[in-house]
Order: C-alpha cells, then structure tokens, then sequence
C-alpha cells in the first residue's frame, strides 16, 4: 500500500479502479461488531419491512468506510483524505454486490503535494447509484 | 399526515450543544485491527492498520486509524448518550430527549446522509473528546410520509488538543 497514483493519471475525468464488495448479513453483523451498531433494521427482515423497505439493509456508515477504503486503496499510505461528502439515496439490500467508484473532477498540483477532486458513489449491481458523493484528497506531487 | 414535524420549540434549539467534552476510551491497536478486518473483509486490509513493524517505516510513523474510525463504539451504556430509547432499537428522538424537548412523532430513523473534514490521523493510545451540536432541521414530503431531516455538527479533538475531524450527520426520520 506505499504506492501512490500514476500522475499521468491524475486528470478531471480519469475513474480511479473501483472497490467491490458483496453484502449481506454476515458482512453487515461483522461491521456491527466493530461499531457497536446492532439496530434492527440492519439484522432484521421483519423490521426492515417495517420501515418500508423489502427486507434488513446494510448500513450507512459501511458505505461511507467503503468510499474511504476506495480512496485509500487507489492512493496508498501516503495519500490523504481531506474530506468526503456522501448522501443516502437507496437502500444496501440483502445479497446486493455494492461497487464504489471515484472519477476525478478537478487536480490542482501544489510544491509538496497534488490536492484532488472527485465525484464519488456506490451502487448496486444494477448500476443504481445508491450514495452520492465527493471527495477531496491530496497525493505527494511528482 | 403530521402538518410539521418541527415545533417551535425544536426550532428554537438550532445550535445548542448535544455533548460537551465527551471523552472516548484510549485507542486501542486492536481495535483499530479489527475495524480494519470488518471494513475490507474478505480482503486483508492494509499492514498500515494492524503491522506495527510495517507502519513504522511509512511516513506516518507508526500504526494509524482508518478515518473513518469511530474511537466511540462500545462506550459503556450509562455513558453512551445515543442508547437510550432500551431494547435492540436506538431511540429515534433521543435527539430532542436530550435536549429536554417534547419528540416528533416519528416511528423510523434512517441515515441520511454525512460528511467529514480529516485533521491529524488517530493513533493508538489517542483519547478523542467529541463537542455535539444541533445544526439544523428541514423536513418535506416522501414516499413514507413526511420525512424530518435533523443534522447534527460534531468537532473531534485529540488527548494534545489536535483537531482530528469536523463532521455533519444528517438523520432521517418519519
């Protein structure tokens, strides 16, 4: 993980490699063991119906650590996340494959370092983009 | 439908802390190795987070946190603020509870939305203090009914007084 970026990528538009994780309740109960989040509607069918929805659904927070893991996987040890926005617009249902992609929306190369832009989401198998997002991270330059 | 969700007196309470100072427990590696293993399994996470030996030799010098590490998990029940509705299910108006308000009638609670701005990186051995506040409330029509937006600001400093993260979180409720 001490690889940084090729920075002959490093241009609005260039998709950063995605990272893919199939979901389901034994991903979503191992997470929960480390958050300390066992809430019904993450574990539960009956109450993820309840809710209005088709059956128990991942969690948020999982998204937002995947988007951050997609960062961190693409930038290696020495890339910094600066900051990461997501909003929740669909459901993580129950066996779906959830792919969180990164493209680039904006470089700006500084002496020391390359802080970068980018559009940021998850979605589903379908290609449903379930959380919208962006990100600011900077990379040692050169 | 409910007409509004948000009363006066909620809406007269944008701004006011949650939690002042609330301490986190010391960081412990293990716990930053096992919600590294939970957040890239099946894949083994990176050594940053668990090799002691491997992270010294990076630029950060030593073993660090994911950023998105919540240093607040498994705090006892008696101070854990967000667990008091009892049972499995967090209670979904403790955010107006909290703040000695009358609750919205609200059943569900989903996340809405977050976002978070990174400062220093969080160790092992760190103690996290989190200032809580209210940031706002919105609500408008969806498909379960009128839907209360409530955003909640937090600010996370280190034991050195270090900023660490400025972060919203955005709960939905109907």
């Amino acid at each position: 993980m001490s690889t940084s970026p090729d920075p002959g990528t490093l241009a609005a538009g260039h998709e950063i490699p995605a990272f893919v994780r199939p979901t389901g309740l034994a991903l979503w109960n191992r997470y929960a063991a480390v958050n300390d989040e066992f809430v019904p509607i993450h574990m539960d069918d009956e109450a993820g119906r309840e809710a209005g929805y088709p059956s128990a659904f991942g969690m948020g927070n999982l998204q937002v650590s995947f988007l951050h893991s997609l960062l961190r996987q693409w930038m290696g040890d020495d890339g910094r996340i600066v900051s990461v926005a997501c909003q929740f617009r669909g459901p993580n249902l129950k066996g779906q494959t959830i792919t969180t992609r990164g493209r680039i929306t904006a470089v700006r190369p500084g002496a020391d370092r390359v802080e970068i832009d980018l559009e940021v989401w998850t979605e589903n198998q379908d290609g449903e983009v379930l959380a919208p997002g962006t990100a600011t991270v900077s990379v040692p330059a050169g | 439908m409910t007409d509004t969700h948000i009363s006066p007196e909620m809406a007269a309470a944008v701004g006011r802390p949650l939690s002042a100072g609330r301490d986190s427990f010391p960081i412990d590696a293990s716990d930053i190795r096992r919600w590294a293993i939970a957040v890239y399994y099946p894949e083994p996470p990176p050594r940053l987070f668990w090799d002691a030996a491997y992270a010294a030799g990076t630029t950060h010098g030593g073993i660090v946190a994911p950023e998105e590490f919540n240093p607040f998990a498994w705090t006892p029940p008696d101070r854990a603020p967000a667990r008091t509705g009892g049972g499995d299910a967090p209670d979904p108006n403790y955010l107006e509870r909290s703040l000695g308000l009358d609750p919205p009638s609200t059943r569900f609670m989903l996340n809405g939305g977050v976002s978070a701005s990174y400062g220093v990186r969080m160790r092992p051995g760190d103690v996290i203090t989190s200032s809580t506040s209210l940031a706002g409330y919105r609500e408008r029509p969806g498909r379960l009914g009128l839907m209360l937006f409530s955003t909640t600001a937090d600010e996370w400093t280190n034991q050195d007084g270090e900023l660490v993260k400025r972060s919203e979180m955005t709960l939905i409720r109907y």
